[in-house]
């Protein structure tokens, strides 16, 4: 039986209870997202646990349903990110040549330019939707997936097993999908919480500066944005969803630190249980 | 005649450099013009009449083929011509120049204390390692690395604005204000973008001279019976400039960044600020200048660094 270190069993269990809350969001919010109940920023009281937003709706109802937004467009920009990138990245390390060369040099051209100022310039033009948020920034992160894919690759694709796969005449694909892939699992695995992570600011980020979930929908950045005045009034309804943002991103670091030192401990001998 | 090869390095460099800005530029006009659809149309919405439809692709230059516009955008670029607004008919080089000035100050201000500080607190880290300073330190950065710059900004107006009126929450700065005037109105933003740099910075100028700690001429000095201190600031240091150099400017880099959202929080008149007013109103002039202008800054501060680590290489400098 493997230990559970506390840092990484808190981690899972905060983590899980966002992914939770988010799945569950119609049977657990006590009201509707864009339902106005009450006056605008009462305090916290037995029929609103955390008080009311700017305009009076219920603000965990809007925490719970922002949540499910904010971490289901993440999820499926991560899941693009790591489908384009590891694929890419994996083509690029076994065709090797100018295959490898183009793909290179465009990530490294795409690197060049800040993440948010290139989402920025692109949502000037293309009306800001779910869909189009998740291709932006699954195509912008996806970068990042396809060096660390290419870089371990590189190092798999050099091994007598794939070499002798070659040689018995398999096609790229197999190479790709049946040699390398369940030998890089491990290490794209673990990148997989960072730049879920990464997305999720990036998704609350573009939300706060309005370019990101349009309203009536609520997600965590823009429940900043709209409860940012109160702030200057003391009120910390603001304080709420950035909260949840930090506490998110701080689990789901501790998860992909333990999942890292586990499988690098696997890998060095199995000799850390 | 050949050229010393530190020259010949970084003259390959700021060609790359060059090169890549150049990639930059091509890859921000495509970005806003050969995209699915109809760019006058995405500007104006499905309301637009075909005459204002018409005006604008007129305004725009959309009628001539892209790689004409893209040609003479540059060709104004390279002359300073950065185009006329669509919002408001002005040209855009002026108040963009303005607003960067204002970035840079801020940028600027807040470079001066974290890159002082980061290397402090890296190297009081290193002095008492997995002591409590170290730890100490190693928590507080992960949970400011952890928290986005937003949150980060309206923390700290609750405490240091609202509760305890320190510092002022709106950074707002005009003509000929006093410089002391103005620093005092960006106090809170300057917090921010420090404490949202410092962690990162700190951590890997820590690594760094772990790295150079393990050396044997650390050793030696250890055995000498130096103080620890003057070990770490007299050996270990100077050796680990280069990477601790890489670490600062990457830093800065993000710092460019980072100031987006912290100009928007504060309503400070920054280049961050007017690109998000821009892309809301689809104004592409405008966000075409701002994004090659963030683009050149993160590639320039990138080509520093990648300049000086060249520099601080004592086997390039003194070729046999």
């Amino acid at each position: 039986m493997m230990r559970l270190p506390v840092s990484a069993l808190i981690g899972l269990c905060l983590t899980t209870a966002y992914f939770a809350a988010a799945l569950l969001a119609p049977l657990i919010a006590p009201f509707g997202v864009a339902e106005i109940v009450g006056q605008s920023w009462e305090p916290a009281s037995a029929q609103f646990w955390l008080g009311t937003d700017s305009i009076g709706r219920d603000l965990l109802s809007r925490m719970i349903w922002g949540g499910r937004t904010t971490i289901f467009v993440a999820a499926a920009a991560t899941a693009l990110s790591f489908g384009l990138g590891s694929v890419l990245g994996f083509f690029a390390a076994v065709r090797g040549g100018w295959v490898d060369q183009v793909l290179s040099r465009l990530v490294d051209l795409l690197m060049s330019i800040p993440s948010l100022i290139s989402a920025l310039v692109v949502l000037s033009v293309v009306p800001v939707t779910i869909p189009v948020l998740i291709l932006v920034m699954g195509i912008l992160d996806s970068t990042r997936v396809f060096r660390l894919a290419r870089a371990v690759a590189v190092d798999i694709a050099v091994m007598d097993y794939v070499e002798a796969v070659r040689l018995r005449g398999e096609k790229q694909g197999w190479i790709i999908f049946r040699e390398i892939l369940p030998n890089a699992l491990s290490p794209l695995v673990a990148e997989m919480g960072l730049r879920f992570i990464f997305a999720v600011l990036f998704i609350s980020t573009l939300s706060f500066l309005g370019l990101g979930v349009q309203p009536p929908m609520a997600d965590w950045g823009g429940i900043v944005k709209e409860n940012k005045e109160g702030i200057v009034y003391g009120i910390p309804a603001a304080l709420v969803p950035a909260l949840a943002i930090a506490t998110l991103a701080i689990s789901v670091n501790l998860v992909a630190d333990w999942v890292l030192d586990r499988t690098t401990s696997l890998k060095g001998g199995r000799n850390a249980r | 005649m050949t050229l010393h090869p530190v020259a010949r390095l970084a003259a390959q460099r700021i060609a790359l450099g060059l090169l890549l800005l150049f990639a930059a530029s091509v890859l921000i006009f495509l970005g806003t013009q050969i995209l699915p659809g109809d760019v006058a149309q995405a500007i104006l919405g499905r309301s637009a009449t075909q005459q204002s439809l018409a005006t604008l692709r007129e305004q725009l230059g959309l009628n001539e083929p892209a790689l004409t516009r893209y040609f003479s955008w540059l060709a104004g670029v390279l002359h300073g011509d950065l185009g006329i607004a669509l919002s408001n008919g002005q040209p855009i080089a002026p108040a963009l120049a303005k607003r960067l000035g204002n970035t840079l100050f801020l940028a600027g201000a807040a470079a001066v204390i974290a890159v002082p500080l980061a290397i402090l607190l890296g190297l009081i880290s290193v002095r008492y390692l997995n002591r409590w300073p170290d730890r100490l330190i190693s928590a507080v950065t992960l949970a400011t690395i952890s928290v986005p710059e937003f949150l980060l900004g309206y923390i700290v107006i609750f405490f240091l604005a609202v509760q305890y009126q320190f510092l002022p929450s709106l950074s707002t700065v005009y003509d000929g204000m006093s410089f002391g005037a103005r620093l005092h109105a960006i106090g809170l933003p300057v917090i921010v973008l420090v404490l949202a740099v410092l962690g990162h910075m700190m951590r890997m100028t820590r690594a760094a001279i772990l790295n150079v700690m393990q050396s044997a001429y650390v050793e030696t000095a250890e055995l000498k019976g130096l103080r620890p201190f003057a070990i770490i600031a007299k050996h270990a240091l100077p050796n680990a400039v280069a990477p601790v150099v890489n670490v600062v400017m990457l830093n800065l880099a993000y710092l460019v960044v980072g100031v987006v959202v912290v100009e928007v929080v504060f309503v400070y008149p920054g280049m961050g600020q007017y690109l998000v007013d821009h892309v809301a109103k689809r104004d592409v002039p405008v966000v075409q200048a701002c994004g090659l202008v963030f683009a050149a800054v993160y590639i320039g501060l990138n080509l520093v660094a990648d300049i000086v680590s060249i520099l601080a290489n004592p086997r390039l400098r003194h070729p046999r």
